[in-house]
């Protein structure tokens, strides 16, 4: 039983969905929404064993002096102070993202430059992931290389001042090879997810039940 | 000269201003494939609705649920748009008006109604789909209960899935631990399902070696399937004291808070193989260029186009949108399984002769539709408008 009754949710809940899909009429037509609404009350309250988890992996980390255990010291700092001035702003104000708040503080002061700041590190990653894949040491890498460098220049202003035909080769090379290329990978990824959906309805498909 | 001027710009101001002209032929309509709960009223466009906002404002449309009114707005429409969709209570009778509105003028009201709504039990727009799901779905369980007969099955090698034991191995001689995300996955997405399989696989062979797993989460959900996942995984080769809660845990639900998460991990704790398995965003390359700096094995799989270059250039192996969802059948060799991966390749084969032979068609159509003889182009754009979903 431990096994059987999960499998029949699945399948039952699995042929609602797919029902619902076809079938307007109340009480399907809404079902796909409410079955996502609960999947968010659900995710709600795992937010709870999710802060569980990191609170007690650092403070462990702390308590053993591992390796790196002031960078749990600073999530911790971090995570109580957050949560301290998101009380504060809650009590105090009618919205926690009302303007001149101090939780908007936070997070325009703090949150958003360090989100910003790794963002920006992924140009330089670029970069370096570029430099490695356009070495021309194969053929396929030199084609590679050819067709990049064709792109860029189709891109920017002055390709089409080195040569008019750039932008148009540039068109060429991304609706045509290129979105052949992404269209088949596309129609794979479709007809893999239905397959692997159909597996796990029929219950084929168990990993997620260990 | 003077005299003739000045009576023309008499006559032109004293002409009466054409009447705004109102809207023709207004419609009231149950709304075609919905849950009863709107009715949709559409109308011809008045003569001065040129789309210029500057001189026509658009259409007022008017509701009652009695023809003699009292009439009420329910909704205001642009110029250029002849309709709208009113949200109204099922099986009731509604009238409507719609009128046209100028900057200085507004057109008589066209009445139109009663119109009642009602909910259907069919979505005809979405026929097609139901039939192309009926046709993969039969010819995927087909070649399921053609493997159950035991038909032999072959399966060509996905380097990524073969190379698992060799980066655990590798990580094992290192004596360093290895590292698994699954991006921002969610519980709910299908290749997050696929990506447990390829857990479950590594951390079986971590056990067997003995080997550290890292697995930071940014979904509380995930990570919770992740610990059963891996707990089950220990105990499988009778290594259940291995396991470590801490070891599977969650980071953050901000993006790059989570990037920046994974790759101090990395930094510190040099694991000497990391998988990427799973939906990824923008944070793919932060992740796996910090990954390819410390040197470590990475085998990457996704579902995300758009993240598929940035693995296969930073990454030793990259599984490609479908080898990742092949994963579980690949990794168990289970000849059901393996049936539904053969179903799929039908389809697949039939699709590229299907497409191969809608583009020669439709070249041949379109040839011909310039010589003055339509019929094929007809055929080739009844097929590619049965295949666009309502």
């Amino acid at each position: 039983m431990k096994k059987e009754i999960p499998l029949a949710i699945t399948f039952i809940t699995g042929l609602i969905i797919i029902v619902t899909f076809f079938i307007p009429h109340q009480p399907l037509g809404t079902m796909q929404q409410r079955l996502l609404l609960w999947y968010s009350i659900v995710l709600g309250f795992t937010m709870l064993l999710g802060m569980d988890s990191l609170l007690r992996s650092n403070i462990r980390k702390i308590a053993k002096r591992s390796p790196g255990w002031p960078f749990a010291l600073v999530l911790i700092i971090g995570f109580l102070g957050t949560l301290i001035v998101g009380i504060y702003t809650w009590a105090t104000s009618e919205s926690l993202l009302s303007l001149g708040s101090s939780f908007m503080y936070v997070y325009t002061y703090f949150i958003i430059p360090l989100q910003a700041t790794m963002f920006s590190l992924l140009a330089f990653f670029i970069a370096s992931a570029a430099y490695r894949a356009f070495r021309a040491r194969t053929m396929e890498a030199t084609l590679l290389l050819i067709t990049a460098a064709i792109v860029m220049l189709g891109r920017v202003p002055i390709g089409a001042e080195i040569w008019d035909k750039f932008p148009l080769i540039q068109d060429w090379i991304m609706e045509v090879p290129q979105m052949a290329a992404k269209r088949g990978i596309v129609i794979g990824v479709a007809l893999g997810t239905i397959a692997m959906s159909l597996r796990v309805i029929l219950g084929l498909e168990r990993t997620y039940l260990t | 000269m003077k005299k003739l001027f000045m009576v023309l710009t008499l006559a032109c101001l004293m002409s009466p201003a054409r009447a705004l002209e109102p809207p023709a032929d207004v419609k009231a309509v149950d709304t075609p494939n919905d849950e009863g709960s709107s009715i949709t009223v559409s109308w011809g466009r008045s003569p001065q609705d040129q789309g210029d906002a500057t001189v026509f404002k658009g259409y007022q449309v008017l509701r009652a649920e009695n023809a003699n009114g009292p009439f009420a707005e329910v909704g205001f429409v642009i110029c250029g748009k002849s309709d709208f969709r009113d949200n109204v209570e099922s099986h009731k009778n509604y009238y409507y008006q719609v009128r046209a509105i100028a900057f200085s003028d507004s057109s008589q009201a066209i009445a139109a109604g009663p119109a009642t709504a009602t909910a259907q039990w069919f979505d005809s727009s979405r026929g097609n789909v139901l039939i192309l799901t009926i046709i993969i779905c039969f010819l995927i369980i087909w070649y399921i209960e053609r493997a159950k007969k035991g038909e032999e099955l072959f399966i060509r090698k996905i380097q990524g899935l073969d190379a698992i034991d060799e980066a655990v191995g590798r990580s094992t001689e290192l004596g360093k631990p290895i590292m698994f995300s699954f991006g921002l996955g969610e519980i709910k997405d299908i290749v997050t399902v696929a990506a447990l399989a390829i857990l479950r696989q590594v951390a079986v062979r971590c056990a067997q070696h003995g080997t550290e797993l890292l697995v930071p989460n940014w979904d509380p959900l995930v990570m919770a399937a992740a610990q059963e996942t891996v707990q089950q995984a220990y105990s499988e080769p009778g290594r259940p004291d291995l396991y470590k809660e801490g070891n599977v845990s969650f980071l953050t639900s901000d993006q790059f808070g989570y990037a920046a998460g994974v790759d101090g991990m990395m930094l510190r704790q040099k694991p000497g193989a990391v998988f990427f398995m799973g939906y990824f965003y923008a944070e793919a390359l932060l992740m796996s260029e910090t990954g390819h700096s410390i040197g470590a094995i990475q085998i990457a799989g996704t579902t995300a186009i758009t993240q598929l270059p940035f693995f296969i250039a930073s990454c030793d192996y990259t599984l490609i949108g479908e080898e990742m969802l092949a994963a579980s059948c690949y990794l168990k060799r289970d000849p059901q399984l393996l049936g539904s991966l053969k179903g799929e390749d039908f389809i697949k084969a039939f699709l590229i002769i299907g497409f191969a032979l809608m583009a020669v068609w439709g070249t041949a159509g379109y040839i011909l539709n310039n010589a003055g003889n339509p019929w094929m182009m007809d055929i080739f754009q009844a097929v590619k408008n049965w295949f666009i979903t309502g």
